[in-house]
């Protein structure tokens, strides 16, 4: 199993006491791509960066069990993390335009990300950078290479940080929302990007992501989350067999073309989901 | 470099003509509202009415208001400030004489305070609500809150009067005094030059404490921007990916943290470098250090009005240029479009 | 009496469902109450003003002496149960003139802002509001009063008009007001394009209405912090106009003042000059503390 976790838990200090923001979350991964998919404030991305071990700093994580590929990472000193981080798991975050550093080339970051991990030298690793920057399908890398990352637009943007995470050969790739901040025609190649690249390299994937049909359409399996716990967890192509309310409430509220509706559904939330 | 951004540099440049306009344009009006009658200051109490009457016409005192600042223009086009009454020579002469100290005091200042304070505001933001980052914080704003004449005052009883350490105040010892020829001015950069180092050691233990002072005087300045800066930087996106990709510790808050505040520190270093001339007014006055702020301080008790124009103005030209560099430091070096 | 007990519970203060606006910002401002008290150095800051502003307004009851008389035989003593603080060049009682010190610093304190945040306010916001060429002659105005250092720009306009303290607190007013009319700006420009600005315009109020009733309001709690941070820069200016004899005129017992009168005597009697140098220090590091501690609450973004 590349990802193990059992019975996590990440909770927040606020006036009122500690406030439960992931809820004995039990969750395993190997070889696949995995969707979870739930609303802003579910936990997901929570979940996911605590595999990463990426939580804010007044955070508090606890679990039965948080592996990567058999390492505990609860008790992994920061030396062991850091060799986890970037070079056996990347991480692809919402928007390119925050997320890339402004002060420094695209050139830069992802050469940056090379050398940690595998270092040589900073031409091999400019050379390597631009080696990447082919690989995800930019057309001119001296130019990308050169910009600021204000100087790119979203997509380009986007294909920097999935250059910079690829670099040292990862074998998972968490996505948090790589789409959200884009425009909906770049949204379609920027997946098909990442779904090339994973599955030619053999690597694991978490896709997180409000989009129920397409990380569906996307991915092997999904996991719902609702207020910091999964609710339901299915094979992907099994997702019109949905039993929990919230995930077919889910999918009943959204407009379809080959069954119109005059008025389509609303959400009704139950208490009960929350215990 | 884009067009825009040329185009709002070339506006900054081009707004300092008009605020040195304003800026001379207040002195004058100062001068002019003064209460000592500038005649009477030259022509004396007793002087006939005769007299009077001709030096008014002399000065040009008798004309307009705005015909007299077009004649104050036209004079300090020329770098005419007239005359001190205090010193007897050219007020420029003057200026252009106890400039330097200031600058070798303001600078050796800087330095240490930059020194000092930039790590203790980056180590205060990483490690932020931490003890470390509650002491840098009470230090900080003690040295916000302390006079700087205070300060100075305790330490010359403490350092020179009872531990014996430091030296007095001036420049250098009296023993030393004229032995240095002045090249640039700066009494320490002079006696190296001159490989003179008796001079050298002597000006230099003289420059330890009223810089210190003065360094603490912009050191809290420093760090509270610095730690301000960075807490907002540290906070970034992309510091999570720095993270991500498993930099050290060093690295992230260095490269990508520092990096990202370094463009507006430059700003804040050069606001705070202009900050020092009116720190070093007070620090000069108590440590007896000839520049310009005793100079104006000195013209002050002197009612010796030309010159304390003239140091104004000075000063506030230092200070504009100062402030324009700051700003042409951020348009040129920060990379982002604004 | 049990309605005013009802109102001043501490469930009302922290209710997470106001039952009316009033009772909205009586919540808002309580929590901030509570995350200023949290604030242990604010506290401190607090305590000192108040205890400062008590022991000036109450210096005839509190010192035992009159501030002015003089003793020249018991000149330069060292602190003693007679003279806690020991006495000056003239024999004069430090504690007593300390205390009557604090209402001649607090006193030019609160002139300066009385002048100051008025004017600052309405160059500001009018700026702001108007914009265009009323903007630019403005700022550039403020401009040229930021191109000067503060106290060396006091001290020309001390020199033109005649040392003391009302040239004092002029002169520091007058260098004071520019980033008040920045920061006055800059809160109008968020505001003057919104939608209920709009709708006030559209009733029909005049220009002079909308900035008194609708965008001043808005600028106030800003400027609020600043002032409180802006007095300890006060205090420091004052002294340091005092002590290079441009500010209070001896035998006035202001703090600047009283060093510069008995600066040759550091070295020897060290407590003569040092005692007053220590009351500037505490007043302006209590004014930093409480500022520090409102900023953090009234205004997150500019930590």
């Amino acid at each position: 199993m590349l990802v193990e976790i059992r019975n996590l838990r990440v909770q927040f200090p606020t006036a009122t006491g500690l406030s439960d923001a992931v809820r004995d979350v039990s969750l395993t991964l190997g070889q696949e791509k995995l969707g979870i998919v739930g609303e802003s404030g579910s936990g997901k991305s929570l979940t996911a960066r605590s595999i990463m071990r990426l939580l804010p700093g007044n955070a508090r994580i606890s679990a039965d069990r948080l592996a990567f590929d058999g390492i505990d990472l609860l008790r992994a000193d920061e030396a062991t993390l850091r060799k986890i981080r970037g070079g056996r798991a990347g991480l692809i975050m919402q928007d390119p335009k925050y997320s890339l550093n402004p002060v420094m080339t695209a050139g830069a970051q992802i050469a940056e990300a090379w050398r940690v991990h595998r270092g040589g030298s900073r031409k091999a690793a400019g050379q390597a950078a631009l080696d990447l920057l082919t690989q995800v399908q930019i057309r001119d890398p001296e130019r990308v290479a050169r910009a600021y990352p204000h100087e790119l637009s979203g997509g380009m943007g986007q294909r920097v940080m999935i250059a910079m995470m690829l670099a040292p050969d990862p074998e998972l790739l968490i996505a948090d929302e790589p789409t959200s901040a884009l425009d909906a025609t770049v949204q379609a190649e920027i997946l098909r990007l990442i779904e090339d690249l994973v599955s030619r390299r053999g690597m694991g994937l978490i896709l997180i992501s409000h989009d129920l049909p397409l990380v569906s359409h996307f991915c092997d399996r999904v996991a719902v989350m609702y207020a910091g716990r999964i609710v339901e967890e299915l094979a992907a192509n099994e997702l019109t067999r949905a039993k929990h309310p919230y995930t077919r409430g889910l999918l009943d509220c959204l407009p379809s073309l080959t069954h119109p509706q005059a008025r389509l559904k609303v959400m009704q939330r139950d208490p009960s989901w929350l215990t | 470099m884009t067009a825009s951004r040329v185009r709002q540099t070339l506006a900054s440049v081009a707004s300092v003509p008009l605020t040195l306009f304003g800026l001379i344009l207040v002195t004058f009006l100062i001068g002019r509202a003064m209460p000592i009658d500038p005649v009477i200051a030259i022509a004396g109490d007793h002087a006939p009415p005769d007299v009077i009457a001709r030096v008014r016409t002399e000065l040009g005192l008798d004309k307009p208001l705005p015909v007299q600042f077009a004649i104050y223009m036209g004079q300090l086009l020329h770098g005419n400030l007239g005359n001190s009454v205090m010193t007897s020579h050219p007020v420029t002469e003057d200026i252009a004489r106890f400039f330097p100290a200031t600058l070798e005091l303001a600078t050796v200042a800087i330095i240490i305070a930059i020194l000092i304070g930039v790590p203790l505001g980056v180590v205060a933001a990483w490690r932020q609500g931490s003890r470390f980052d509650h002491v840098v914080r009470v230090v900080s704003l003690a040295g916000q809150s302390v006079p700087v004449f205070v300060l100075g005052l305790v330490c010359l009883l403490v350092f020179y009067a009872k531990l014996g350490i430091a030296p007095g105040t001036g420049q250098i010892d009296v023993a030393y005094e004229g032995m240095v020829p002045p090249i640039t001015g700066m009494l320490v950069l002079d006696a190296a030059l001159e490989g003179d180092w008796d001079s050298f050691w002597n000006a230099g233990s003289h420059l330890v404490l009223p810089s210190l002072v003065l360094a603490y005087f912009s050191m809290a300045y420093i760090t509270r921007m610095t730690r301000a800066f960075m807490i907002e930087s540290l906070a970034g996106e992309y510091i999570v990916t720095a993270r991500a990709k498993g930099l050290s510790a060093t690295r992230i808050l260095w490269r990508h943290a520092f990096g990202n505040i370094a463009v507006r520190l430059v700003t804040v270093l050069a606001l705070a470098y202009a900050g020092l001339l009116e720190g070093a007014v007070i620090t000069e006055t108590v440590f007896s250090w000839p520049g310009i702020g005793l100079y104006l301080t000195g013209s002050l008790l002197n009612a010796d009005m030309n010159a304390v124009l003239g140091a104004t103005l000075v000063i506030g030209l230092v200070y504009l240029v100062l402030n324009l560099l700051a700003d042409l430091a951020y348009r040129l070096l920060d990379p982002r479009v604004r | 009496m049990t309605a005013l007990s009802t109102y001043l519970s501490r469930d009302w203060l922290l209710s997470e469902t106001p039952s009316s606006r009033t009772h909205a910002a009586w919540v808002r401002r309580y929590r901030g109450w509570l995350q200023f008290r949290g604030n242990g150095l604010a506290m401190v800051g607090l305590i000192t003003v108040i205890v400062m502003i008590v022991a000036s307004l109450a210096a005839p009851l509190l010192a035992f002496q009159d501030p002015s008389a003089q003793d020249l035989a018991g000149r330069l003593a060292p602190p003693s149960a007679a003279h806690w603080f020991g006495t000056d060049e003239l024999g004069r009682d430090i504690y007593a003139r300390i205390l009557y010190g604090g209402r001649v610093t607090l006193g030019m304190v609160v002139a300066v802002v009385l002048l100051v945040a008025p004017i600052g306010l309405a160059v500001g916001c009018i700026a702001g509001y108007f914009g265009g060429i009323v903007d630019r002659a403005l700022m550039r105005l403020t401009d040229v009063f930021l191109a000067f250092p503060r106290l060396v720009l006091a001290l020309a306009f001390v020199a033109a008009l005649k040392p003391g303290i009302t040239s004092a607190v002029i002169a520091i007013a007058l260098t004071a007001w520019p980033p008040y009319a920045r920061l006055a700006r800059a809160e109008t420009l968020t505001v003057r394009n919104t939608d209920y600005i709009a709708a006030v315009r559209m009733t029909g109020a005049r220009s002079g209405r909308i900035i008194l009733r609708h965008i001043v309001p808005l600028c106030v709690s800003s400027v609020i912090v600043r002032v409180t941070l802006d007095m300890s820069g006060i205090i420091l200016t004052a002294a340091a106009l005092g002590f290079l004899g441009m500010g209070a005129q001896p035998p006035l017992p202001e703090w600047g003042t009283m060093i510069a009168s008995s600066r040759a005597y550091i070295l020897e009697q060290w407590w003569v000059p040092t005692i007053p140098g220590i009351a500037i220090f505490i007043a302006s590091l209590a004014f930093n503390l409480l500022g520090d501690g409102m900023r953090d609450v009234l205004d997150p973004r500019q930590r």
